[in-house]
């Protein structure tokens, strides 16, 4: 059977949908095309044009591989395969004629939707794409012959499918909470080529930093087991970086290293948990010094965090941390060159300022007082911040004067490297927002911040951020305050709102996106399974889906009984009920007076006959004489029934029976 | 040896009566019932289908897909889209479940021409779309709203004259989504009559048989002789409007040359025929004599109707061709 117009639309707005969601991950033209596609077969169906025949639409298939070959060079990785997906769909699309296609068309469709949640997973995203569900129902159920109101199919096709939904949630609830879920990936790695993913990187030239510092989605979430430390500490360490080639800041890559660069805790440790957003990078974020790695991560020598894998999943660890601390009171000889190392020939005048102030005051900490007055005297803080040649620190500190974090900490460490004292660049994150009511820290990529590390006799490494020097309000109130060059959408009003709804959106984090095999296991611990083994799991899960089957099968099979609607019709029916309790029912094809006169030679006392003649007589009145019964006669009518009682027996009398042997 | 024979025997026979029993459909239904008949859920089975198999498949990558790379949100779309899919299951089942055939009615037809079945269901608490029902390879799909009774008429084909016994026909939806075929079969206990097949290009009547000299034209002479009922298509001026008045239904003027024009129509007279030929040329004389209102006779072996004119006459005498035996006795 051919699709009808309307099945093709509604199988069409359906693709669309699924097209939709990758949107993001496809080239606009692609997506254009795509979006094209679909409308203008609508439009040719609804003319009547006749099938696209195979000349057609092989040559799209090999263009469609075509494409995806110049475009990406291969099939394989996300993006590939989305667009992949998505023009084979198409493709299905355009030759889906028979309600067959068009299955295999819808459940592609959730194929294509599924998949676009492996990309994104906001809750917004999420919701949206599980809504458009409602539509692929519908459609599948618009295949159906024989709609209710033929007229307006839709309704019904979007009722079924909206009802179908809500009726599958607790199904879908129980096992989205007892599948078991994988303690490791059954094939692949989880990624492959990836998309790029703005975060920390490790290494830092000028501007690698402006589209973090403008991404204000949410990098990491903070819970204090006690009180969250004050705005001016919060101070995240990722990297620490030690190299510079005149441009770049690096470091070599982070081997493991039993040594660790000792540390005196001054202060008491602060314990705390990190939800750290996917990076698709390896270390991870700790509060200033941590005291040891947290499972399945390692530290570097220098006291940065880092994983086994890339963090491409939603990561969640405990650290302890000192806010107060004595680091590396014993610098190596290895490490104090290493953190005195500047490149040859470049940024000259900055080297000739650091001899000509070792000169008049060798004092390390005198020599990095005169630093940040410089900074704080000069510079302003922006982050529309000039180009920078060759000697990017010189141009900076005599010329432009005007820059962020990066610049400052990059000048800032050079300058006190070039003045003898062991320095090195961090970069993490500075600030967060609190929410009071999460109680929770949020921390933005925007609050990425660069800061430096100095090496003094007998502090060890101390931290110096130069751009709390030029804009304190950065350090005091976070990065936004800071940015007041971005336009009215990035004021404050908007942020307000955005931090205040990020409680949903950590509460989405927590409860769906992190659920993993891990929390999984506490999740019987209310009925007494602290550790819910997989096979605990599967027979939650199959307790709860038989209970909700079975409550499913009862509202199936109770029984439907058919109310009579009609008032007199139920008294009636109650008044023949009442008489064939004394062994005279009414037969099927008998009417009331036929029955009526069948009945009369057996009712024994008259008034019993008077007043069932009576019911009778009243009952087919109402019901055949007149097109609508009178209501109140009817109500009158039920009450002499309801009332009605025989006060003799039913059968045939004496005299009855002689005349009936008589005849 | 013996024991175990019986043992198991009885434990079959056992396992058979609770079928019986408990699965009508599937066994005691192929013999006929009386309606009106229930669907209830001992008579209503599901499967899935071809789709609903592929379907499940799908879900299950889908799922697994999802549980390699540890996606919750998209685990939670595969559940949800599963949960639907199960719950179809029953929604359909609903709309099965409950529906009840009251009543079946045929017209008349003759054999090869379909014949107009006319299913009548009892009036349903709920509405149910998407019905479908097979019926000896016709198909139709139905839909039944909530609210009195509601019918449907099916077209059989039929093949030979004689009473048909249209066997089992099978109730079923694949409502809502296409994933589960819901069916229940249904063997009504009706016969529907089929007329013999009309010789088509018949030869014209055979002559009248008394009165064969002076046959007057047929038609609307002033004297007349009888009143018969009134049939639709008789002209007005025809209408014997006093003697109507009195036996209160209308009567038509029957003309003196109609009721002398009297045909027999004999099957002995007709040598050179096969018995099957024969019967489908009186069926057409039949036909033929009606239409022209001349009063007929039938005469089959063994058997005579008629003289006489009128629906009530001609379906006795289509009914008695209908069921003249086989072979001649």
């Amino acid at each position: 059977m051919r699709l009808s117009n309307r099945q093709f639309n509604l199988l069409a707005v359906t693709a669309l949908l699924a097209v939709l969601t990758h949107a993001a991950r496809l080239p606009w033209w692609l997506t254009a095309v795509f979006l094209l596609i679909a409308p203008l077969r609508m439009i040719s169906r609804s003319r009547g044009s006749k099938p696209i025949s195979a000349w057609w639409r092989v040559p799209m298939v090999v263009a469609l591989f075509a494409v995806i070959i110049l475009h990406y060079g291969n099939f394989f990785g996300r993006e590939p395969g989305s667009a992949l997906a998505c023009g084979l769909l198409m493709l299905k699309l355009l030759e889906s004629e028979r309600v067959r296609d068009a299955r295999a068309a819808l459940g592609f469709s959730a194929f294509v939707l599924m998949s676009a949640l492996l990309g994104t997973q906001t809750i917004g995203f999420t919701l949206a794409v599980c809504a458009s569900l409602i539509v692929l129902l519908a459609s599948l159920n618009a295949l159906q012959p024989a709609p209710l109101d033929p007229g307006r199919p839709l309704r019904g096709e979007l009722r079924h499918g909206a009802l179908l939904f809500g009726f599958g949630l607790p199904l879908a609830a129980a096992a989205f909470l007892f599948i078991p879920r994988l303690g490791s990936p059954l094939w692949g790695t989880p990624g492959g080529p990836q998309e790029a993913r703005t975060g920390l990187s490790d290494n830092m030239s000028p501007g690698s930093m402006t589209e973090l510092l403008v991404d204000d989605s949410p990098a990491l979430r903070v819970t204090f087991t006690g009180a969250p430390p004050a705005p001016p500490s919060r101070y995240f360490r990722a990297i620490v970086l030690w190299d510079f080639d005149g441009r770049t800041w690096s470091r070599e890559d982070g081997r493991p290293q039993r040594v660790l660069e000792p540390v005196v805790p001054l202060a008491a440790e602060v314990d705390y948990e990190i939800t750290l957003e996917p990076t698709d990078r390896p270390w991870l974020v700790a509060l200033d010094v941590p005291m040891e790695a947290p499972e399945q991560a390692r530290m570097s020598k220098d006291r940065t965090l880092y994983g086994r894998n890339r963090v491409s999943q939603v990561r969640q660890y405990s650290v302890r941390s000192v806010l107060a601390y004595q680091l590396a009171p014993e610098l190596e000889e290895f490490d104090r060159r290493r953190a005195l190392q500047l490149p040859a020939g470049f940024n000259p005048e900055t080297i000739a300022l650091a001899r000509s102030w070792r000169e008049t005051d060798p004092r390390p900490e005198s020599m990095v007082r005169r630093a940040l007055d410089l900074i704080r005297d000069n510079f302003t803080y922006t982050l529309v911040a000039p180009p920078l040649g060759r000697n990017s620190v010189d141009e900076f500190l005599f010329d432009t004067r005007a820059g962020y974090c990066e610049h400052f900490s990059s000048a800032f460490v050079f300058l006190m490297r070039a003045a003898g004292i062991p320095a090195r660049v961090v970069t993490g994150y500075q600030g967060g927002w609190w929410n009071v009511a999460g109680d929770y820290l949020l921390v933005r990529h925007s609050d990425a911040h660069a800061w430096a590390e100095v090496w003094l006799e007998g502090r060890g490494w101390v931290r110096v951020d130069p751009t709390a020097a030029v804009n304190p309000a950065r350090i005091e109130s976070g990065s936004s305050s800071a940015a007041d060059q971005q336009g009215w959408f990035a004021g404050d009003w908007l942020l307000e709102i955005r931090n205040r709804l990020d409680l949903v959106n950590r509460l989405w984090t927590q409860t769906i996106v992190q659920f993993n095999a891990l929390r999984q296991k506490s999740l019987l611990s209310p009925i007494g399974i602290s550790e819910a083994r997989q096979s605990d799991l599967l027979l939650a899960l199959v307790i709860t889906v038989v209970v909700v089957l079975l409550i499913a099968t009862g509202w199936v099979l109770r029984p439907g009984k058919v109310r009579s609607v009609d008032k007199l019709d139920a008294a009636w029916q109650a008044f023949r009920q009442k008489i064939a309790r004394h062994g005279y029912p009414a037969k099927p094809q008998e009417g009331p007076i036929a029955w009526l006169n069948r009945l009369k030679p057996q009712i024994g006392a008259s008034n019993d006959r008077n007043r069932i003649e009576h019911i009778v007589r009243q009952y087919v009145q109402l019901r055949y004489a007149q097109s609508e019964p009178d209501a109140r006669q009817v109500s009158i009518l039920s009450g002499e029934i309801r009332e009605f009682r025989l006060s003799g027996k039913l059968g045939p009398s004496e005299n009855q029976a002689a005349t009936d042997s008589g005849d | 040896m013996s024991a175990d024979g019986a043992a198991s025997l009885s434990w079959r026979q056992r396992l058979l009566a609770v079928a019986e029993r408990r699965l009508p459909a599937l066994t005691r239904l192929r013999a006929a019932e009386s309606l009106p008949v229930i669907l209830h859920r001992r008579r209503i089975y599901v499967l899935p289908t071809g789709f609903g198999i592929v379907f499940g498949i799908l879900l299950v990558v889908m799922q697994l897909g999802a549980l390699n790379y540890s996606n919750n949100p998209a685990l939670l779309l595969t559940c949800l889209l599963a949960g639907a899919a199960w719950m179809s299951m029953f929604s359909g089942f609903r709309t099965l479940a409950g529906l009840e055939l009251i009543g079946m009615n045929a017209a008349d037809c003759h054999a090869g021409d379909a014949v107009a079945v006319h299913l009548l269901f009892a009036e349903s608490r709920r509405a149910r779309p998407a019905l479908q029902v097979d019926w000896n390879g016709v198909h139709r799909a139905f839909a039944i709203h909530s609210g009195p009774s509601q019918g449907l008429t099916i077209p059989l084909p039929t093949r030979q004259r004689g009473w048909l016994r249209p066997g089992r026909l099978k109730l079923w939806t694949e409502q809502p989504l296409g994933l589960f075929v819901i069916w229940s079969w249904v063997n009504p206990d009706v016969s529907i009559l089929v007329y013999p097949e009309v010789e088509s290009n018949a030869p014209p009547l055979p002559k009248g048989t008394s009165n064969q000299g002076d046959r007057s034209t047929p038609g609307e002479g002033d004297d007349y002789s009888g009143l018969r009922d009134y049939r639709s298509g008789d002209p007005q001026r025809r209408i014997a409007w006093k003697a109507s008045a009195r036996h209160d239904t209308l009567l038509v003027r029957e003309s003196e040359s109609q009721v002398d024009d009297n045909v027999t129509l004999d099957y002995a007279a007709l040598e050179g025929l096969d018995r099957e030929s024969r019967i489908r040329r009186l069926t057409a004389w039949v036909l033929a004599a009606d239409a022209a209102m001349i009063s007929y006779a039938l005469c089959v072996p063994g058997q005579v109707i008629g003289p006489g004119i009128g629906s009530r006459h001609r379906q006795r005498c289509l009914r008695m061709l209908a069921l003249l035996p086989d072979a001649p006795q």
